[in-house]
């Protein structure tokens, strides 16, 4: 310690002042709890590009059918199995884009010269000729209706069901949780089967299939939640002021449980997309000349070894969706609750 | 805990009655009847084909038949498959379907809590990203793509593993593959938590400072707490092989549970549909049932709800 010598004058130093008043302050702008979440969001750099993507698609999903010029159900026998073709693209070589398929012999063939056609089909055709790249955004828009019914049904049965149960408890919470240990000790795909096999395939069985089994996990987990808030002291407050039951139960204690309705509501939704494609797969969903990314998975897989563009496509749309919705899901959970990680 | 395992036993049969009850009612109401394939039959032949399979009584007899025969384990004929009992038919499935199964499960456990191990020791490095990354794509692509894929790509491109049909383990191993992915995703992603939280706390920091080796803190401090919440996700990840073989089945041409499922649906063999639907509702009510009683005995820390001991 010997050698130390201070390079900082003594006159440089003042005690500091203590203020009492001063202490209290707050420096930065409270945030609500939204502006926190999105926050943590925008912090978060998967969650922020799913986002993105997801946009792309939804945009795809509207615009595409449109832009395409091609109606989905025009069958063109002539034009049938065709390998996808890009303007601008097809010069690419290492791009699958030019319209060049490979036969058993490993010899590439053009197959929009040998069959003479001049129009360009973005993803190719399907056995029937119909356009691919139509189809797949035309099923985009299936599985995207889906998430869209399974994320209302979620917040509105699910959520209806378990605050009610959980507000009034006693007899009727009795009776409404029994009736949901029986839903849930069904299994979701046989309730699904089931329905679809007394109503007739197609996207209205699936939407009813749906609206029965898709609440149940959200009203376990408002009805948990809402069990716990109501024993506090602002619903009482709320009740003493004379407030109907209805009126706290949607003006007080939904409000707090904003952040566990979406996280619950963003993990239902890329489990009901797989359902509806699943099921589209195994024949039971969409039927023709409809189009969902199941069925055109379906359909594609029956010629992979020929011409696998027609499965490849629609895979990686789908697996897309179900990625970004995934990603997605566990960055608002990581946003909205922090402790919920797991 | 008696009290609480008979309650649970009795709801469990109560599902199941009331699964059995739904199915029979929903038979009823779907349109076409069995016999439609066999539309060359006269009006007075077809009275007989109904006779002989009891369709000719009302419904509530039908019912109330249904019900006694299913307490006595008997699942009636199937319509389609040559009058076999649909109990033989399914016990004949169900061999493939559980091996399958087995398979997947044993895979995607440990490559999943292997995966979850090393992303948890080596966390926020690339192993830890890449481990997250094989998780996200595992839950997110389904499995018939996934399967789809597996079969183009390494059964017809690359040759490796035969593509279709059931004659020997080398046909198991790309549905066992392909039906995994899930369950690598559950474990991994539930390992790496509960072993970033084990690793803090302060048993193996003494242990550390005690000078044990890398792989002994992982491998014998940390994994075996860290495994005991895993249980936990043993029930749904045995629903989702369940589901999942539905459509691994389908691709693969395995003749199991599944694919007879699939199947019957398709050309309305009512009496298989129900019997199937009943056995794997039945295997689910189970499952659950196990795993809560086992994660009771497992963590004593944690007491099953209404039960005191």
């Amino acid at each position: 310690m010997a050698d130390f010598e201070p390079k900082i004058s003594k006159d440089r130093f003042r005690p500091a002042e203590i203020d009492a008043s001063k202490s209290e302050e707050i420096n930065k702008p409270s945030l609500t709890f939204w502006q926190d979440a999105w926050m943590r969001v925008r912090k978060n750099k998967g969650a922020l590009f799913s986002l993105i993507v997801m946009g792309i698609v939804v945009i795809l999903a509207l615009v595409g059918p449109l832009i395409s010029g091609k109606e989905f159900d025009k069958q063109n026998v002539s034009h049938n199995n065709l390998p996808p073709k890009i303007q601008g693209l097809e010069h690419i070589s290492w791009l699958p884009f030019d319209g060049v398929k490979v036969n058993k012999a490993g010899k590439e063939i053009d197959m929009y010269e040998v069959k003479k056609v001049d129009e360009y089909y973005w993803f190719g055709t399907d056995a029937l000729g119909r356009d691919l790249f139509t189809r797949v955004w035309k099923g985009t828009q299936i599985s995207l209706y889906i998430a869209l019914l399974a994320a209302t049904i979620d917040m509105i049965i699910g959520v209806a069901y378990g605050s009610i149960s959980g507000y009034f408890g006693g007899r009727l919470d009795n009776v409404m949780q029994r009736i949901t240990e029986i839903l849930v000790g069904i299994p979701t795909m046989i309730v699904v089967i089931l329905m679809i096999l007394v109503l007739d395939p197609g996207i209205i069985s699936i939407t009813i299939a749906l609206t029965i089994t898709g609440w149940v996990g959200m009203a376990r987990v408002v009805r948990a939640q809402t069990l716990k808030l109501k024993e506090q002291e602002f619903v009482l407050a709320s009740k003493t002021l004379g407030n109907s039951d209805g009126k706290i139960i949607s003006k007080h204690l939904l409000p707090n449980l904003a952040g566990v309705i979406i996280i619950n509501t963003m993990f239902t939704i890329p489990n009901a997309v797989f359902f509806e494609a699943f099921l589209s797969f195994i024949g039971l969903g969409l039927q023709e000349p409809y189009a969902s990314l199941g069925t055109l998975i379906d359909e594609g897989f029956k010629v992979l070894r020929l011409h696998p563009h027609e499965m490849i496509i629609p895979a990686v749309v789908i697996s897309i969706i179900m990625i970004t919705f995934n990603m997605l899901a566990d960055g608002l959970r990581d946003a909205l609750d922090p402790k919920m990680r797991d | 805990m008696a009290k609480y395992l008979l309650k649970r036993v009795l709801y469990m049969f109560l599902t199941l009655f009331i699964i059995a009850s739904l199915t029979f009612f929903l038979m009823k109401i779907i349109p076409g009847t069995p016999f439609a394939s066999a539309n060359k039959l006269g009006p007075a032949q077809m009275e007989i084909m109904k006779a002989k399979y009891g369709l000719d009584q009302p419904v509530p007899v039908q019912y109330a038949i249904y019900i006694g025969n299913l307490l006595k384990g008997d699942l009636g004929i199937s319509f389609q498959f040559n009058n076999t009992p649909v109990t033989d038919l399914m016990f004949k499935r169900l061999g493939p379907s559980m091996q399958l199964g087995a398979q997947a499960m044993l895979l995607g456990t440990i490559v999943g809590i292997l995966l979850g191990i090393f992303a948890a020791l080596r966390q926020n490095t690339w192993v830890d990203y890449s481990s997250t990354f094989v998780a996200v794509l595992g839950k997110s692509i389904p499995n018939f793509v996934f399967a789809g894929l597996l079969q183009y790509f390494v059964g017809v491109k690359l040759g490796w593993f035969p593509v279709l049909f059931w004659r020997g383990f080398e046909y198991t191993i790309l549905p066992t593959i392909a039906l995994s992915m899930l369950p690598i995703a559950i474990a991994a992603r539930f390992m790496r938590t509960e072993m970033i939280e084990v690793l803090s706390s302060d048993y193996i920091t003494l242990a550390k400072a005690k000078g044990a080796s890398f792989f002994e803190i992982a491998f014998k401090h940390a994994l075996r707490n860290a495994l005991i919440p895993l249980v936990t996700v043993l029930g749904p990840l045995a629903i989702s092989l369940m589901t999942g073989s539905l459509v691994i089945e389908k691709i693969f041409a395995i003749p199991g549970l599944g694919e007879q499922f699939v199947k019957s649906i398709t050309v309305n063999d009512y009496p298989v549909i129900m019997g199937t639907t009943i056995l794997f509702a039945a295997l689910f009510v189970v499952i659950i049932l196990v795993v809560d009683i086992l994660y009771g005995i497992i963590d004593p820390r944690i007491r099953l709800s209404g039960g005191n001991k």
